[in-house]
């Protein structure tokens, strides 16, 4: 394929702290997959235009990337409003991919004014009036930061010009169809209902006692493993939730309790139905879940 | 009549003798015999329903909570605040008492009296789940809606149980100088006074 027959691939940053950026870089297989775009401007890597060239509003772009937060008004760079940069090639791309929950949904910015800070398409799980113009283009690829491979996932499907199944949010079913529970090594102990109390062990499930949100979030990341070898869970971390529209909550280590209940429980799942398994569950004692996997000290 | 409906409710036939039994006997004093003789069947036959007397009063509990459970149920989905909730609450089970007392004293005096009875195949909350999912139901709604205060489950629970239990106590020991339902609102006040937030 020669440059001029590859989609042009503009990556643009709004109020962010590069973490999709910076995730993204550490995609094993990187250029292989920039191979299959030209790479117009992107904030960090080598591409053919300036970024005065990008604001001069003169760059060609079939796919946007939308990195952070977005602010209608005020919000601005070397003078010019990022908003409007933003909506003049969102109206030129066949394609816009919001990268991260701050694109998606306002994210972490949007706590500094809930007011004025939203996703580009979507303010926490509402839609913005930017909605109805970009809908039909639109892919949301929420995380706090992205999973990089999520995003190489959707690329790749692009350039092979494969339709991308979404939901009403419009992540791709593909990577958010689960939630992070699936896949969790620590699943068994969910069902028994065995908890950890501490962070860093192998043993116990984290929801009870250290907030895991993993019953409740969408992701793949115990699926698609970070670095290929591990996720929050795996390494002893309660999952933060950070795929989520609510993102970020008030404490990433509680789970919210009423006398003892939890107040949200697991996707798809009614109450009296989760109280009456937990109950059950809780009554026995599992020899092997309540033994280290290794014993260190022998 | 279809056999299986016919079984059905046989055995459920088994349960309310038993129930009754049981509740006033005792456990132990009480036979399978006993049992078939009240139902005017052999005891043979009622092996066939039940394999042991352990495992009868085993699915008695889980009749007994059941039927609790889905009267505490209908409370649960009624749109009225916490406080009345717990007035509603108090009174099926003082009435539950009145009307239906082998239910309570069969909680009373065989389940609570009886641990060894009820460890295999009962243990913990297995057998009682239909009546502690709606009670934790309750808690979980008048917590959230502000209600009551947060706090652990079994102080809640054994609070609001206790007490119940207690004045049913007193009642069935005839101690009670007014019929228990008289004290339905003085005791949901006191329970709503000890857990609002
Ligand atoms: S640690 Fe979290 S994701 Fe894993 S089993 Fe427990 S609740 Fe589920
Ligand atoms: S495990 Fe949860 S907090 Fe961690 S990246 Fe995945 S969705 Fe976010």
């Amino acid at each position: 394929m020669t440059c001029q027959n590859k989609p042009k691939l503009l990556w643009l940053q709004s109020i962010t702290c590069n973490g999709n950026t910076h995730s993204f870089l550490n995609h094993p297989e990187l250029f292989f997959i920039l191979s299959h775009f030209e790479v117009v401007h992107h904030p960090v890597l080598d591409s053919s235009y300036s970024m005065e060239d990008v604001i001069g509003g003169i760059v060609p772009c079939d796919v946007l990337i939308i990195e952070g937060s977005f602010q209608e008004e005020g919000f601005l760079k070397s003078g010019v409003e990022v908003s409007s940069i933003i909506k003049h090639y969102a109206n030129k791309a066949k394609h816009i991919i919001s990268v991260g929950t701050c694109a998606t949904f306002g994210g972490i910015f949007k706590q500094k004014n809930p007011e004025a800070i939203s996703g580009f398409c979507f303010n926490g799980e509402e839609k913005t009036e930017r909605y109805s113009t970009h809908a039909s283009k639109l892919i949301s690829l929420p995380g706090c930061p992205m999973h990089p491979r999520w995003l190489s996932y959707v690329l790749l499907m692009i350039s092979g010009k494969k339709d991308i199944p979404i939901d009403n949010l419009h992540r791709p079913v593909e990577l958010y169809g689960y939630t992070v529970h699936t896949g969790c090594t620590r699943n068994e102990y969910f069902e028994w209902k065995i908890d950890t109390k501490t962070f860093g062990l192998k043993e116990g499930c984290l929801f009870y006692e250290t907030g895991c949100r993993g019953p409740y979030t969408r992701g793949s990341c115990n699926k698609i493993l970070w670095n290929d070898i591990n996720s929050k869970t795996r390494a002893g971390t309660p999952c933060f939730g950070c795929t989520e529209p609510n993102y970020p909550q008030e404490s990433f280590f509680r789970t919210k309790t009423n006398m003892g209940i939890p107040d949200k429980v697991p996707l798809g799942v009614s109450k009296r139905a989760y109280l009456t398994l937990t109950g059950v569950a809780k009554s026995f004692t599992i020899q092997r879940f309540t033994e280290r996997l290794m014993e260190y000290d022998k | 009549m279809k056999a299986e409906k016919k079984k059905a409710l046989k055995r459920e036939s088994i349960i309310k003798a038993a129930l009754q039994l049981f509740s006033v006997n005792g456990f132990h004093k009480t036979t399978i015999p006993d049992i078939a003789a009240k139902l005017q069947m052999s005891a043979g036959n009622v092996y066939n329903y039940f394999s042991s007397k352990d495992i009868l009063a085993q699915e008695i509990i889980k009749y007994t909570s059941k039927a609790l459970g889905e009267e505490i149920h209908k409370v649960n989905i009624m749109n009225v605040s916490a406080k009345e909730k717990i007035e509603k609450i108090v009174e099926i089970y003082f009435m539950m008492a009145k009307d239906r007392p082998e239910m309570i004293e069969y909680f009373l005096r065989v389940y609570l009296s009886n641990r060894e009875v009820f460890h295999q195949g009962c243990e913990g909350m297995v057998c009682v789940s239909g009546f502690i999912t709606e009670i934790m139901i309750f808690f979980d709604d008048s917590v959230s809606s502000g209600e009551l205060r947060n706090q652990d489950f079994f102080s809640a629970f054994g609070l609001f149980m206790g007490y119940l239990g207690g004045m049913v106590f007193l009642n069935g020991e005839e101690v009670l100088p007014k019929p228990i339902e008289e004290y339905i609102h003085d005791i949901s006040f006191n329970i709503y006074n000890a857990l609002k937030a």
